[in-house]
């Protein structure tokens, strides 16, 4: 199988600082040398911290943002190629959903005015069934369609990001970024969007790239884990492989920074001493050497590169090989009591059983292909 | 384990007045009470009442529309009823909050010294020199490098996480005997909250003071918190030992919040969810509040509003019911 999606060496370097004749004398480091590809269909997570550059790929990726250097192949075309013609039919095949709900809609236009918006650029259903395409859609995402002639500020947030995803949706893409799509929900609303994300995913077939920093929704909705620190990759794998066996030591210090919901849980942890540096003067050698507990002479100087083993496990690390086993840091299982598991399994039966209108996913016919 | 609690909310019920003449119920009868050196998790989400409640207990809601009754008693005080200068001399000293973004808290303007020093010589007085030893010494308590030079700078130069530090140095000035912290890490990246919660553990270790922690952070509230109370439309609907709501939780609303964070302890092919939404807290349900949305409800639920039931010691829930191991064996 052909990847959907192959990024290889993207750099973005912003300009920071200019003189006073216009010439640039500081860049932010935002990408350096960033690779990966993405399989239809699958599921690909960049996970870091702010300023990692995990959103600037995603922009990259869509040519929101025109990389320095490097290639993007979608579909077997070459991205950086195309011209205004082509960049606009390639948006039609890739998509965006963002962070805040409540910015990223246009409050003048009602949803359905939103959501007819990409089939008239597109030309992608005729004018006369417009309407009936826009219920579909918003049926798809679990709204109703007599919702089409609200405006935004009459919704929720997690209403919102599910408007958001609509339009997304709108034009059959293959591939949909969500960058940070539930960070701004509450946590009840934030399940019911990964749910819908991942029922979309099965049905619709789609590909994501799933921008985030929390890895516990990480673990939850991705097939493959990418860990940036400072513009690179740290550490890529499989993501039962990442959580099982996490070998950066960045990767590590986050695994262990996320509290988890299970109180006296038994596991050590790594506290990161420091801030993290900026990317306006990443350090030298390896970018994370200034927090690293294992740092040694050579990552000072000599930046590692990132090294795939057989299984497709790839980790930039000089010491990779002599770190200790990361098993005390992972959680141990059986955090959720037997007797939360019952009461957790009773109320989720119940409640797909219980109608209620306006939320839930409402039966549909197929809407694509 | 208690004695005579710190501080201890009774009957707190708390009504905003609109410009339109409308009424929005915020809290409505909230008990909780927090004894010396515990630890009190205060969770819910958006618009659940926490804020709110927190904010009475500092004095710090607005007068013309707020309508507050019950009692807050804190050590001899009660605080509704406590004059604004008696007020102001807590807040600071005795009284200490701690928010969710150190960027909008802390004055630009000033260095971050002399906002620190500020407190000081408002509560303890002395000469200003003594307190900016007080304040180097602060800082250094909080882990920021290098304090003496630091003292000097102001706000934008430093670091969210660092922003943080100094807040919570500023909050301590006084050695507070009750620290009510609002959402004290969602702002930070991940690295930065472990760093933040380490700190407040081990600052709650060393003084002895009580906190309140507000967070929809249920990974935080197991890490930091004794005790739990979880709010949902202005009301408590559960309080529970931590280990308990975890193992046990004995309302519906609780097992739903549990069971809908995807966990890195657990494998869960499909998350929970609460379906619906909040009620309009203009026009609340006669009943229970979560009845619209609770997969458990019974006719009696909505007819009237259930009462608080110690389910086992020290284990209180608003449903009728609980316990609700009786449902699923």
């Amino acid at each position: 199988m052909t990847a959907l999606l192959e990024v290889e060496g993207l750099v973005k370097h912003f300009v920071a600082e200019r003189s006073l004749f216009g010439r640039a004398v500081a860049h932010v480091k935002a990408v350096d040398g960033v690779s990966f590809s993405l399989e239809a269909g699958r599921t690909l997570a960049l996970v870091g911290e702010s300023g990692c550059g995990k959103s600037t790929v995603s922009r990259l990726v869509l040519r929101l943002i025109e990389p320095d250097a490097g290639s993007v192949r979608f579909d077997g075309r070459d991205l950086l190629a195309l011209d205004a013609g082509g960049l606009r039919a390639f948006r039609r095949e890739a998509q965006i959903i963002f962070q805040d709900p409540y910015a990223s809609l246009n409050p003048r236009m009602t949803v359905g005015q939103i959501l007819t918006e990409p089939l008239a650029l597109h030309d992608l259903v005729p004018a006369a069934r417009r309407s009936e395409r826009v219920a579909e859609i918003l049926r798809l995402v679990g709204l109703e369609p007599r919702l089409a002639r609200r405006y935004p500020h009459e919704f929720s947030g997690g209403q919102r990001q599910r408007i958001a995803i609509a339009r997304a949706l709108a034009v059959e893409p293959k591939l949909i970024i969500c960058d940070e799509p539930v960070s701004a929900l509450d946590v009840s609303i934030r399940s019911q969007i990964l749910n819908l994300l991942r029922e979309l995913q099965d049905r619709l077939g789609l590909a994501y790239i799933f921008v985030s920093h929390d890895l516990a929704v990480v673990k939850h909705i991705a097939d493959r884990v990418a860990v940036m620190n400072l513009g690179q990759i740290v550490e890529e794998a499989d993501a039962d492989e990442l959580f099982a066996t996490p070998r950066h030591p960045y990767s590590r210090a986050l695994l262990s920074a996320i509290p988890l919901p299970q109180p006296h849980a038994k596991r050590a942890k790594v506290l990161l001493q420091g801030e993290i540096p900026s990317a306006l003067n990443p350090p030298p050698g390896c970018r994370f050497h200034t927090r690293c507990p294992f740092v040694i002479e050579r990552c000072r100087n000599e930046a590692p590169a990132l090294l795939a083993d057989d299984g497709g496990h790839a980790t930039a690390c000089h010491r990779v090989s002599e770190l200790p086993s990361a098993d005390t840091l992972l959680p141990a299982a059986g955090g959720v009591s037997p007797a939360l598991a019952k009461l957790v399994a009773a109320f989720s039966r119940k409640t797909e059983g219980a109608a209620v209108s306006g939320v839930g996913i409402q039966g549909t016919a197929p809407t694509t292909k | 384990m208690s004695v005579s609690p710190l501080i201890e909310i009774r009957d707190l019920r708390i009504r905003f007045h609109g410009d339109d003449g409308r009424i929005t119920y915020a809290v409505d009868s909230v008990d909780l009470s927090v004894a010396n050196g515990a630890t009190l998790g205060l969770v819910g989400e958006s618009g659940c009442g926490k804020s709110v409640t927190s904010l009475a207990i500092m004095g710090l809601l607005p007068k013309q529309s707020a309508e507050i009754s019950g009692a807050i008693r804190f050590d001899d005080f009660d605080l509704l009823k406590t004059p604004d200068q008696t007020l102001r001399d807590l807040r600071g000293n005795r009284l200490a909050m701690i928010f969710q973004e150190p960027m909008t808290s802390l004055n630009p303007s000033l260095t971050i010294g002399d906002q620190i020093i500020e407190t000081i010589l408002r509560h303890r007085g002395g000469s200003r020199r003594n307190a900016r030893e007080r304040a180097i010494e602060l800082l250094r308590r909080v882990h920021i490098p290098s304090p003496e030079r630091r003292i000097d700078e102001y706000p934008h130069k430093l670091s969210g996480g660092m922003r943080q530090r100094v807040m919570i140095a500023m909050a301590l000035a006084c050695d507070p005997r009750l620290l009510i912290a609002d959402e004290p890490t969602t702002a930070l990246d991940v690295t930065l909250q472990a760093q933040i919660l380490e700190l407040m553990r081990e600052l709650k270790a060393a003084s002895g003071a009580a906190i309140i922690l507000i967070t929809h952070d249920l990974g935080v509230v197991a890490e930091v918190c004794d005790e739990v109370a979880v709010m949902y439309a202005g009301e408590i609907v559960e309080r529970a030992p931590v280990d308990e709501l975890f193992s046990a939780p004995q309302h519906p609303y609780t097992v739903g919040l549990l069971g809908s964070i995807p966990r890195l302890d657990h494998r869960a092919e499909q998350l929970a969810t609460i379906e619906g939404m909040v009620p309009n807290m203009a026009q609340p349900p006669a009943g229970c509040r979560f009845a619209a949305r609770c997969p458990f409800v019974l006719d009696a639920c909505i007819k009237a509003p259930p009462p608080l039931i110690e389910t086992s010691p020290g284990h209180l829930s608003r449903c009728i019911r609980a316990p609700l191991e009786r449902l699923v064996s």
